[in-house]
């Protein structure tokens, strides 16, 4: 087991925000975790990273309470992209993943080729030297990536992703989650927050369904993806069908709904 | 946020020390009292003593005052995640200063006493603390620092100093009036060895902690929760920071007065320069302070000559139209 949450809850202003989840996430194993705005998938996210503390429940590293342990260790451990990107600085692109890097502690010729090895993979060679504040929103989201993903070294077990692809273009949105692929199936528990059905069924191997702060459903990725589960998901219909060895997805809002 | 003018970092930095020695001969040559060098050769001369007492330590005071402004205002920017943060908009400075006057006019007997001549930049560091914690307190939300909270904060901190300093001289002394507006306005007038070797043996460890948190200023700027996440311990370094900050600002107000902008204006120039990167950011600026401020001091003693302007209405001269620009410029760009 490598990061093992349960009975996770958060109260904020007599408000549930999270209501009594459990997640395991396996070594090796990509887990999406979908649901509808507000479902409390960004607060889910933020407590599993060890960013807010818990109501009730608890989270374990490699059976280790996440609180215990010290921020340097935790950060070489765990990996995670928050939604928020709010660098506002004109930093390099090449000088914003190397900020990734820190927890590492590597010498400086072995950060640059580090560093280079990320750009290259997630096409970001030619933007190399931009400045990052001249970027599109795809690109910023392709740099912070980039950045997170460069802090990953040989003792990190686990990565947490809230919506990574969101603002790219379909073909970074395959290049990101191949990487994301492959660096569970070296042996990484990912958890990827995500809205897009498709990706899930391509690239996660467990799904999580949240919503309205509790778990609607979680497990293998086949037996999840049910048209009367996304149905219930989403409150609109979610027809799903088997093509080509693989899932296809097909929504519309109930005949009987009244769009105004 | 200006984009930078990509200049290797290196480059800024030799520069900058080839332009020091000439700027600290002219710093010791400029003055009322024109200096000969034969006087220069006899010990207890006039101009020996002119050199020795009055001008080297004002020398060392002005390098060491421009650097800590300078690096203050660099790592303030960076705690504040925003490059408008400076130590004199946000009102340390004049809490510091607030703290300091209030020694001076009502501190009487103690002083004279042997505490007397740390007691105004203990006050001074004690009231910068106490402004600092408090606007960062203010402009904290959950999301990061509010800017509009921060400035907004600063404003009112720095009215209320403003008016509480005025009561104060309300009720002081003609003596004391005189040489806490003088004071205020900004002044390396009245430097002695004292108080030059004070600032130096406070403003060179709060100089060389500071660059030590260059890397996790860094990641700082990438916002809070990613520091975190990164390993930065963000409470302790926030602490660390503000208390540096806090030390240094305030011993430089205590002996100088309210000298504005430079904490402001250099690591905006530097950034223009080289980018953002702290590692390089935080020693050019210091360096870049240490010249600004020298400089600006041989204009206070050449523009009015004999007399002297107060330093502080040099820099208000050069900085506020510079900020003005930077405004303007900002505006443009997100237009």
């Amino acid at each position: 087991m490598t990061l093992q949450a349960a009975g996770l809850t958060l109260r904020r202003n007599a408000r549930t925000l999270l209501q009594s989840v459990d997640v395991m996430l396996q070594p090796g194993s990509l887990t999406v975790v979908l649901g509808p705005n507000g479902a409390g998938k960004t607060t889910l996210l933020n407590l599993l990273a060890g960013l807010e503390q818990p109501s009730a429940g608890f989270v374990r590293l490699d059976g280790r309470s996440l609180m215990a342990m010290g921020a340097l260790e935790r950060a070489r451990q765990l990996a995670v992209m928050t939604q928020d990107q709010p660098l506002d600085f004109p930093f390099g692109v090449e000088e914003v993943v190397t900020l990734g890097v820190y927890p590492l502690g590597l010498g400086r010729e072995e950060e640059r080729v580090h560093c280079q090895a990320w750009l290259q993979r997630l096409e970001l060679r030619g933007l190399a030297q931009r400045d990052y504040l001249s970027l599109s929103g795809g690109e910023r989201q392709r740099v912070q990536l980039a950045r997170v993903l460069a802090q990953c070294g040989e003792q990190t077990t686990a990565l947490l992703l809230d919506e990574p692809v969101s603002s790219m273009d379909l073909k970074h949105q395959h290049l990101c989650m191949r990487q994301l692929r492959a660096l569970a199936d070296a042996g990484a528990a990912v958890l990827v927050i995500l809205h897009d059905l498709a990706l899930t069924a391509l690239y996660a191997d467990a799904v999580l369904l949240l919503k309205k702060g509790r778990v609607l459903a979680q497990g293998g990725m086949q037996e999840i993806m049910t048209t009367p589960n996304l149905s219930a998901l989403f409150d609109v219909h979610v027809e799903v069908s088997q093509a080509g060895g693989g899932l296809r997805f097909s929504s519309s809002l109930a005949d009987d709904a009244v769009l105004l | 946020m200006i984009s930078r003018v990509c200049m290797p970092s290196r480059r800024l930095g030799l520069l900058l020390w080839l332009l020091l020695p000439p700027i600290m001969l002219a710093s010791l040559w400029v003055g009322p009292v024109s200096l000969s060098f034969d006087a220069l050769l006899q010990p207890g001369s006039r101009d020996w003593l002119i050199l020795f007492e009055l001008r080297l330590p004002r020398l060392l005071m002005s390098l060491a005052a421009g650097a800590v402004l300078a690096i203050t205002g660099a790592s303030i920017q960076a705690l504040f995640r925003n490059s408008l943060a400076d130590p004199g908009l946000i009102g340390i400075s004049a809490g510091a200063a607030l703290a300091a006057v209030a020694v001076l006019v009502f501190g009487g007997r103690w002083l004279l006493g042997p505490l007397g001549p740390v007691l105004v930049p203990l006050a001074a560091f004690v009231g910068g603390l106490v402004v600092t914690a408090l606007v960062l307190h203010i402009a904290r939300t959950p999301r990061g620092v509010s800017v509009t909270t921060m400035l907004l904060a600063g404003i009112a901190l720095n009215s209320i100093a403003a008016a509480a300093i005025g009561v104060m001289k309300y009720f002081s002394d003609e003596l004391s009036l005189r040489q806490v507006t003088f004071w205020l306005l900004g002044n390396l007038h009245s430097t002695d060895w004292n108080s030059a070797l004070l600032l130096l043996a406070i403003g060179g460890p709060v100089l060389l902690l500071l660059l030590r948190e260059a890397r996790q200023l860094n990641l700082l700027l990438l916002g809070e929760a990613q520091a975190r996440l990164l390993g930065v311990v963000t409470s302790r370094l926030r602490g660390r920071l503000v208390l540096l900050v806090a030390l240094g600002v305030g011993t430089v107000v205590s002996l100088g007065g309210l000298i504005g902008f430079i904490g402001l204006v250099v690591p905006h120039l530097v950034r223009l320069l080289c980018g953002p990167d702290n590692r390089a950011l935080l020693p050019l600026s210091a360096l870049l302070g240490a010249l600004m401020l020298t400089l600006a001091d041989i204009l206070s003693r050449l523009l009015v000559s004999p007399a002297e302007l107060p330093i502080g209405i040099v820099t208000a001269l050069i900085g506020g139209p510079f900020f003005l620009f930077m405004i303007l410029y900002r505006q443009r760009r997100h237009a």
